[in-house]
């Protein structure tokens, strides 16, 4: 059982691109981490630096307190599970899974029975003596598995674990990925680009641009209140609505409508913030927007169109002021294209972020 | 179809048929000559015996010289695979510069090694390493003629494996030995003998440099020991020298079908996943 604390990490390639840059990061012992962000942004750089695939051009890395910063990859007590899982296509499944321990000099059935061991427990047994290329990639992705596993290392780290799957494997895969995780009680930290796989997996997760992290924090922080436009934009399945306004004397003014700080609710963080700030951005998710809802801010416009999410469906109005909102409207309440409708956000769910994109807070 | 495109047909069939006639002869030769009594340069239907084998077993040097040929032909293409193997993994994997250059720099000087323009100093350079008429000195010819276009073979193989298998590899804590060993040489199989069978090829099938480089009858392989089936009048002994060849050409056609089967020619790299 490991934490990592990572302190003033500076990864800057031969070309002169800067791929971390001073990042600080503490991931605690036993939790399930994310590094998410769009592609660029220096995840898998941070990940491959904590496995000591790429040497660091400044900063310590430890795990599990130790300093490992120049350490080989072989001595800092990682698994990692790659992206296109690298199973060796000239071994077993077994043999693969006892690779690590092939490594560490252990007897041939010695390792064999311990392989055997881990491939059952995720459920390989029937295929312990197939070649890789004879798996699906699901059954692929649980040999990668049991593979880092059979090493018995403190931090487990998972490049893109889901990418390689199809749509429906995917689901699958991330509920079994959280059930072991949590089982096993590894610290385990993975890359992904996609919000949705952090938000359902991920205990933490930082949310990383330019080799920078904008937001550290758990899921359901991320998501109710992004710390600047860049996490808002980011995060959700539906975009957020982000509007120019402006917010002066206390009130809040966005085209034609307009709230005061009393009526937006004492759950608006931005309401007890600061009074004067000119021009914001304010922000609201469509699923916490009502069409034809009461609320303190409104905004009058025609349906433009309609998108079907299954449950729900995606509302899109174009307002008087020529500025798009989208609301998310459950089953059964459905609007017609070009009705004329108002669109509120429910109070306490408005987000302002200041002209430099960062949330007013209390 | 039209009169002029079965008149092309019959033109392209026809140039087809002289071709495969031309190179079909020296094989055909080749397998009935050995067991005529009386074989010319002619092919015809043999007028058939085993004599020509006997005598061959009665020269003294014929069969000793297969073995030579073997030993030559296995010397080089173990260091060749080894020092090929080796190298490759190197320069795929190494970043230096003017690496692509010093490759094709190699490969277009190692052309000149193993010919004819470049015997007279290589015969004094054998010559001041003391390694004429040693075994171990063609040998070493040979791999450094050959080596080149085998690491730029294997290097192809190589370059197509994935990097992930190696660190994977590496964060398990494999060495780069390990590595190599334990990955990407068996992933690279099918390239380590396709070199393996080119080395030994070129050495088997080799005269000059084995002419000029060994004294004593006694070492000499079989390419140059078909150079002395003559009779006292200076004519060529057409028996000995028939069925020779054929006990010449079958261990090669053996290695390349055998080979063929069980790892598959390849010139390039690329993994099946």
């Amino acid at each position: 059982m490991a934490s990592i604390h990572i302190d003033g990490l500076t990864k800057v390639y031969p070309g002169g691109v800067t791929a971390i840059d001073g990042l600080d990061l503490t991931i605690e012992d036993g939790s399930f981490f994310a590094l998410l962000g769009p592609s660029g942004c220096g995840k898998t750089t941070l990940l491959r630096t904590i496995a000591g695939l790429e040497a660091v051009s400044a900063g310590t890395i430890h795990i599990a307190e130790r300093d490992v910063t120049v350490l080989p990859p072989g001595d800092r007590n990682v698994a990692m599970v790659f992206q296109d899982y690298a199973l060796f296509p000239h071994m077993s499944v077994n043999e693969n899974i006892a690779y690590p321990l092939r490594i560490k000099k252990t007897g041939r059935s010695e390792r064999t029975l311990k392989a055997t061991e881990t491939g059952t427990a995720l459920g390989l047994e029937a295929l312990m003596e197939r070649r890789p290329a004879e798996l699906s990639g699901g059954q692929q992705q649980r040999v990668a598995l049991a593979r880092a596993m059979a090493c018995q290392p403190s931090v487990f780290l998972l490049d893109e674990p889901l990418s390689n799957l199809d749509a429906r494997l995917r689901l699958e895969a991330r509920s079994f990925l959280k059930r072991l995780q949590r089982e096993l009680g590894v610290t385990t930290v993975f890359v992904t680009h996609d919000q949705s796989e952090a938000l359902a997996m991920a205990d933490q997760i930082a949310v990383m641009e330019k080799g920078r992290i904008r937001q550290l924090g758990t899921p359901s922080e991320i998501f109710r209140s992004p710390s600047n436009t860049f996490v808002a934009n980011f995060i959700g399945s539906t975009p957020m609505n982000l509007l120019p306004g402006v917010l002066r004397g206390g009130t809040l003014r966005v085209g034609s409508a307009s709230v005061g700080r009393e009526a937006a609710g004492e759950l608006a963080a931005w309401s007890a913030g600061a009074v004067d700030s000119g021009e914001v951005t304010v922000a609201f998710r469509p699923e916490y927007a009502r069409v034809d809802g009461d609320g303190p801010l409104r905004f009058t416009g025609t349906v433009e169109t309609l998108e079907n999410l299954g449950a729900s469906v995606l509302v899109t109005v174009r307002t008087g002021d020529d500025q798009r909102v989208q609301a998310v409207v459950p089953e059964g309440e459905e609007v017609d294209v070009g009705a004329g409708v108002h669109v509120a956000p429910v109070p306490g769910r408005i987000l302002v972020y200041d002209a430099r994109g960062e949330l007013l807070r209390p | 179809m039209t009169p002029r495109t079965v008149l092309r047909r019959l033109a392209l069939t026809a140039f087809l048929s002289i071709a495969t006639a031309f190179w079909a002869l020296p094989l055909l030769w080749l397998v009935t000559a050995p067991f005529d009594r009386r074989p010319g340069l002619t092919v015809s239907w043999p007028d058939w015996t085993l004599e020509n084998f006997q005598r061959l077993a009665e020269n003294p040097y014929a069969f000793s010289s297969l073995k030579n040929s073997v030993i030559l032909a296995g010397g080089s293409m173990i260091g060749v695979t080894i020092l090929a193997a080796l190298a490759a993994y190197s320069l795929s994997r190494v970043r230096i510069p003017g690496r692509n250059a010093l490759l094709y720099g190699l490969l277009l000087l190692s052309s000149i090694v193993t010919g004819t323009a470049a015997m007279v100093p290589i015969f004094q350079l054998m010559f001041s390493l003391n390694l004429i008429d040693d075994r171990s000195g063609v040998i070493l010819v040979f791999i450094g003629g050959l080596l080149p276009a085998a690491i730029f073979i294997l290097k192809d193989f190589m370059d197509a494996t994935p990097k992930s298998y190696e660190e994977s590899a590496r964060v398990f804590g494999a060495s780069s030995m390990q590595v190599l060993r334990h990955v990407m040489l068996p992933i690279v199989r099918p390239g380590l003998a396709t070199i393996a069978v080119w080395t030994l090829v070129n050495v088997w099938s080799d005269f000059l440099i084995s002419y000029i480089l060994l004294r004593d009858p006694a070492k000499i392989p079989a390419g140059v020991v078909m150079y002395t089936f003559y009779s006292e009048g200076g004519q060529a002994n057409l028996p000995l020298i028939s069925a020779f060849s054929l006990v010449y050409a079958l261990p090669v056609v053996a290695l390349y079908l055998f080979v063929n089967r069980r790892y598959g020619f390849r010139f390039h790299g690329g993994i099946k996943s």
